[in-house]
């Protein structure tokens, strides 16, 4: 691990139309922004399954963004809406399992707009940086310190299975 | 030639897995028959040091009940492990956490704090704690420890085969002991259950719409349910569409819905996340007020949609310190 | 192909330099480097320019010399180039899905300021698609046929305008209107702004052509009542509506009319509003096309007396046999490859703001209604005649009725300040009264459109800008019918009354009554206000959502005859488009329901708003039709047992993105 201050690690599910064509904007206008943001693109925000939301919590995201079109827009007519409306409710449901709702964000940012993926990515890392991390397989590690033959590697899907050991990443 | 050895064992749960084997009935009689049972706490007289001198691997199966959650039922699971061919995970709680599960939404410190000094029905004026170890006129005493987190059993011990349901059903029971007797088993990890939704043998199915949009949600005890229409086409919360059947609709037709204790299909990491998309995606309201008065309705996601497989799920259990 | 999923995965990997674009920040050798060491990877390497003819040829020789069978490339943004890898890597023998593309440039390069943040994020980005492309399946891409013919529901400019478009360039096209006669609402208009053309006189021309046009097929006093399929082959079922004439042999020339039972014509006549009366036996209006009469089965004797009638206009139809009183409702099925949708407007129902007098005062009226009194083939001749026997001394034209209003419709209907100044000059031309303009903003755009403003306003009409509040009988003047104007004039800052002799309200333009179920039959969206939605405001004016359904006039909202007209022309052209291409190829990211894993607890079915889902009664299953699945994946994400899987974006492709993005930093 380096020895760098920690920087949060966002997973942002960007719908095509118009948050992933937005972020692409951002990129030909040159804009800067905080780079903690990891992009996975989906065609639309309604195919945000809450699973994708708890598994990159799981797997040691300190924050998940999604971005969809805005209400009305929805380039595949009511996409969006279903998943404001998952959001909702998973968002109060974090909450009572102990995470902050700063961590998940929800955000319509339309294809011409550029300037809000700077800035909602950068308002996003601030306020994680105050929350600090989240870091869930570091807690899941530290629990399983409590057994005395260790975790079952294999349990479940719960516990990330760990990538191939790569030289200086 | 001997009788293939079976055990029995229980770690956290309520003792309604022994009843579920019990519940065999006249079944039991060609179980006891065909099979030499070990260790079977709850009705027989096996000791702990009588499992600790078998060979490794001279019980064909072992179907363990019950959640891990002290220092005992880890030792157990794992000396049982040693000894079985088979470790069956039987029952919700040792397949994926079950009732006691729940218990994740606390730490361990808020848990005691409640169960012997705040709760309503205590006299515990000297706020008098169970302890790991206790000298007594020279004697040593100890108990086993409490864990921080409840584990399913596979977050312990490899497990070979699981049977859910809160308690598994006679009928899924009998076709498991079965299979192991008959040598005519699936892939090792399989659920002995189907891999459909309860949807699929519900007998209220036909009486759901096609379009059913939800204004509002409301539990059992606030209304007066239709005997023969689907709870979800009620506005009340059913776990059916999430939870693999099998269980013959047992809970539906004494007139409630699916609480979940079959988990989810092998198709889905987590079985509380699912039912929730599928609720909240099919709501009417479209604004951010009036969706969250309508999900009001459902006042405790954690507990109604992670009844059963809290620290099966994906986030496992609540994060201290938080919110 | 080598397409087995049971063959060992062979990755080969492509950092694009892009020039300096992505080199500069992004430490490519790095990347190729770290991911020469993850595990499926074969090929690893970096090149300038990826998306030049040496870039894929590198992609392609790799593939034949190292058997590769997936293939990641990092550079720009997939919405650029991820086609130009896709044909590189199908043109070397394997599927062109088994591609994966990272955006390092649009996304990375060009947007961080650190040179280890960027190729950390790179290299978590590529690991992230290395794991995904391991789970990609061999799709195929889906060409569906397009029908020739076009259907055009609604028979007004718009619906005139596309079909003829169609027509003169060789299509087949069925033109369905269900008034008796096509025309629309510009047939019942007297001049059209700015040129104060007569509508008549451009409209009926193109009616003509309509009619003698071989490739169109007009059926008026009809309705679509069903619409099934899919782009290129909509099966349509069209309600013929029974007329009682036989259209190919009424020669229209009146007879029956003349000797109807009824001597004088005695019911409210449809085209002039009300304010005229017909026969049960008409001719819509002298325009009409078809060029035929019209039976209406509610007020002609035969159907609505018990004795039935002595049917004169049998008789007087005599040999030609024209008349056919047994005729039923007809059901016809068409084929067609796509549907302009023409269906039009209504008016605002100014009954709905009763302070305003209309239905209550005589004199009150609304523009459409003045348009059929100034018409000189109206109710009255042409002239101005009250519903009183008077001629107005002065009117009070009040704008904004339905518009621009909280409490009825929020929308600005485009037209009305025009035909409102329009309006003011013809009823000044023919009765000299005093006309008072009452407006909140004078809207005029559009080409010649501020020249006609003023040349109106300079022809003495009065403006007044400010709100009418209230519409009373004058007080002071008996039953004449005067009624007082009550409005702040906002500039003089005043509240003023005014006497007028006749009131005209600018009512706005609305959805039709029954547009929603229209639009549900064709699978279209409509936006808050009611009137159907187009793909992009912008890039898409006449397209929907759904492919091979276009837009065209005021359904899709308030607009003038030009807009409507250009409108119409571009739906065709869009039309006309697909015809020439022949068939569509639909992109293979659609769902599709495992059969075997559903439960049929049709939590589904509700969630798509293209109907592709439905419940398979006797398998008590649901299943989705893939012609109509655009990809969304919505149901996918809320199927609560994981059964339903969309192509390209499968639950385990994204769980390894994920993973791969997060694991070992």
């Amino acid at each position: 691990m380096s020895d760098k201050t920690w920087e949060p690690r966002i997973v942002g599910f960007f719908c095509n139309w118009c948050t992933y064509t937005a972020a692409d904007l951002a990129g030909v206008s040159r804009i800067k922004y905080a780079s903690n943001v990891r992009i996975i693109r989906l065609m639309c925000s309604g195919r945000v399954d809450p699973q994708f939301v708890l598994d990159s919590f799981a797997r040691g995201a300190d924050g998940v963004l999604i971005g969809g079109c805005h209400p009305g827009d929805c380039h595949y007519v009511e996409g969006n809406y279903k998943c404001l409306r998952r959001h909702e409710l998973l968002q109060r449901m974090l909450g009572d399992m102990g995470i902050e709702p700063e961590r998940l964000r929800l955000e319509w940012i339309s294809a011409a707009e550029g300037d809000k993926v700077k800035a909602v990515i950068n308002d996003m890392v601030e306020k994680l940086k105050k929350l600090g991390p989240l870091d869930l397989p570091g807690r899941f590690r530290e629990w399983d310190g409590e057994l005395a033959e260790g975790a079952h590697a294999d349990a479940g899907t719960a516990v990330p299975v760990p990538v191939k050991e790569a030289a200086d990443v | 030639m001997s009788k293939p050895k079976v055990a029995f064992y229980w770690c956290a749960s309520c003792g309604g897995c022994e009843e579920a084997v019990v519940d065999l009935a006249e079944d039991i009689l060609g179980v006891v028959e065909a099979v030499d049972i070990v260790l079977w706490p709850v009705a027989m007289d096996f000791k702990k040091h009588d499992v600790e001198a078998m060979p490794d691997k001279s019980i064909v199966a072992t179907l363990l009940n019950g959640a891990i959650r002290t220092s005992e039922q880890e030792e157990m699971a794992h000396m049982l492990r040693r000894k079985s061919q088979y470790m069956i995970a039987y029952g919700a709680c040792a397949a994926s956490g079950g009732i006691p599960g729940l218990a994740n939404q606390f730490s361990l410190q808020e848990l005691l704090k409640f169960v012997y000094e705040d709760g309503p029905s205590n006299a515990n004026a000297a706020k008098t704690y169970p302890q790991t170890a206790h000298d007594d006129g020279g004697r040593r005493l100890t108990l086993p420890r409490l864990h921080e987190v409840v584990r399913t059993l596979d977050q312990v011990v490899d497990v070979d085969y699981y049977l859910p349901g809160c308690p598994p059903t006679p009928k899924l029971t009998a076709a498991a002991v079965g299979a192991l007797l008959s040598g005519n088993l699936p892939p090792k990890g399989s659920v002995l259950a189907p891999d459909i939704a309860l949807c699929d043998e519900c007998p209220r199915k036909a009486s759901k719409p096609t379009d059913l949009g939800f204004a509002e949600f409301q539990r059992p005890h606030q209304k007066l349910m239709d005997p023969e229409k689907c709870f979800l086409a009620q506005g009340v919360v059913c776990m059916g569409p999430a939870t693999r059947g099998g269980c013959e609709a047992l809970c539906v037709n004494g007139h409630m819905p699916c609480s979940g204790c079959f988990g989810g299909t092998s198709r889905v990491k987590d079985q509380g996340a699912k039912i929730l998309s599928s609720l909240a995606a099919n709501l009417v309201a479209k604004e951010e007020k009036a969706i969250a008065a309508v999900l009001a309705g459902i006042p405790d996601p954690v507990g109604t949609f992670y009844r059963y497989g809290l620290p099966a799920s994906l986030l496992r259990k609540k994060v201290p310190g938080g919110e | 192909m080598r397409q087995s999923p049971n063959e060992p995965v062979r990755v080969g990997f492509y950092a694009c330099h892009c020039g300096t674009n992505i080199a500069s920040m992004v430490d490519v050798e790095r990347v190729a480097k770290y991911t020469a060491t993850l595990p499926n990877v074969v090929v690893s390497r970096t090149y300038k320019y990826m998306c030049s003819d040496p870039g894929q040829e590198l992609i392609q020789q790799d593939i034949r010399e190292n058997q590769l069978n997936r293939v990641v490339v990092a550079a720009c943004s997939p919405l650029l180039h991820e086609r130009t890898f896709r044909n590189a890597t199908a043109k070397a023998g394997i599927s062109p899905y088994f591609f994966q593309m990272v955006n390092v440039r649009e996304h990375g390069a060009w947007v961080h300021t650190d040179r280890e943040e960027v190729t950390r994020k790179a290299i978590a980005l590529v690991r992230a698609a290395v794991m995904r492309v391991a789970f990609h399946k061999p799709l195929e891409v889906k060409k569906v046929p397009i029908h020739p013919a076009t259907l055009v529901v609604g028979g007004g400019i718009a619906g005139i305008h596309a079909a003829l478009t169609l027509a003169e360039g060789g299509q087949k096209v069925y033109l369905v209107e269900r008034e008796p006669t096509i025309g629309g609402h510009m047939a019942k208009f007297d001049k059209t702004f700015p040129t104060l053309d007569c509508a008549a006189c451009i409209l009926t021309p193109k009616m003509s052509t309509v009619r003698a046009n071989p490739n169109i097929t007009l059926w008026s006093y009809s309705e679509v009542a069903k619409v099934e399929g899919f782009v290129g082959s909509y099966k349509v079922t069209v309600r013929r509506k029974p007329r009682y004439i036989v259209e190919d042999l009424c020669t229209g020339c009146g007879e029956c009319i003349e000797a109807c039972v009824y001597r004088l014509p005695t019911f409210p006549d449809e085209f002039n509003l009300g304010l005229g009366k017909r026969k049960p036996v008409f001719l819509p209006f002298a325009q009409a096309v078809p060029p035929i009469v019209m039976l209406d089965d509610q007020t002609c004797r035969h159907f609505t007396h018990p004795n039935g009638c002595k049917q004169p206009c049998v008789k007087a139809c005599g040999d030609r046999k024209a008349i056919d009183l047994a005729m039923k409702e007809e059901l016809v099925e068409i084929t067609v490859g796509s549907v302009i949708v023409a269906t039009g407007f209504q008016i605002f129902d100014a009954k709905r703001l009763p302070y305003y007098g209309y239905g209550i005062y005589p004199n009150v009226y609304n523009a459409l209604e003045v348009e059929r009194l100034v018409n000189s083939s109206g109710p009255t001749g042409g002239e101005i005649v009250m519903r009183n026997g008077k001629t107005p001394k002065s009117v009070g034209i009040i704008h904004c009725i339905g518009s621009r209003d909280e409490n009825t419709h929020r929308w600005c209907s485009r037209v009305c300040c025009l035909y409102s100044l329009k309006l003011a000059h013809l009823l000044k031309e023919r009765t000299g009264a005093e006309v008072y303009n009452f407006y909140i903003d004078m809207r005029t755009p559009g080409k010649s459109m501020e020249e006609f403003y003023n040349r109106i306003a300079e022809e003495g009409m009065h403006l007044v800008r400010g709100k009418v509040a209230d519409v009373y009988p004058d007080p002071s003047d008996g039953d004449s019918g005067r009624l007082i104007l009550q409005a702040e004039d906002t500039l003089l800052g005043r509240v003023l009354k005014f006497p007028v002799d006749m009131v005209v309200l600018s009512v706005g333009l609305e959805p039709n009554a029954d547009a929603q179920d229209v639009r549900r039959m064709l699978n279209m969206s409509c936006g808050d206000e009611g009137f159907y939605l187009e793909r992009h405001p912008k890039l898409a004016p006449v397209s929907t959502f759904t492919d091979g359904i276009f837009l065209a006039g005021c359904c899709q909202g308030p607009k003038d005859i030009p807009d409507t007209v250009a409108q119409a022309g571009a739906a065709a052209a869009e039309a006309y488009s697909l015809i020439c291409r022949g068939h569509i190829e639909l992109e293979p990211n659609t769902a599709y329901i495992r059969e075997d894993d559903c439960s049929g607890c049709k939590s589904c079915i509700p969630l798509c708003p293209y109907t592709a889902i439905a419940y398979v009664e006797d398998k008590k299953k649901a299943v989705i039709n893939e012609a109509l699945c655009k990809g969304c994946g919505t149901c996918v994400a809320s199927c609560p047992s994981g059964s339903i899987v969309q192509n390209m974006f499968e639950d385990e492709e994204i769980f390894s993105e994920i993973e791969g993005v997060l694991a070992n930093e």
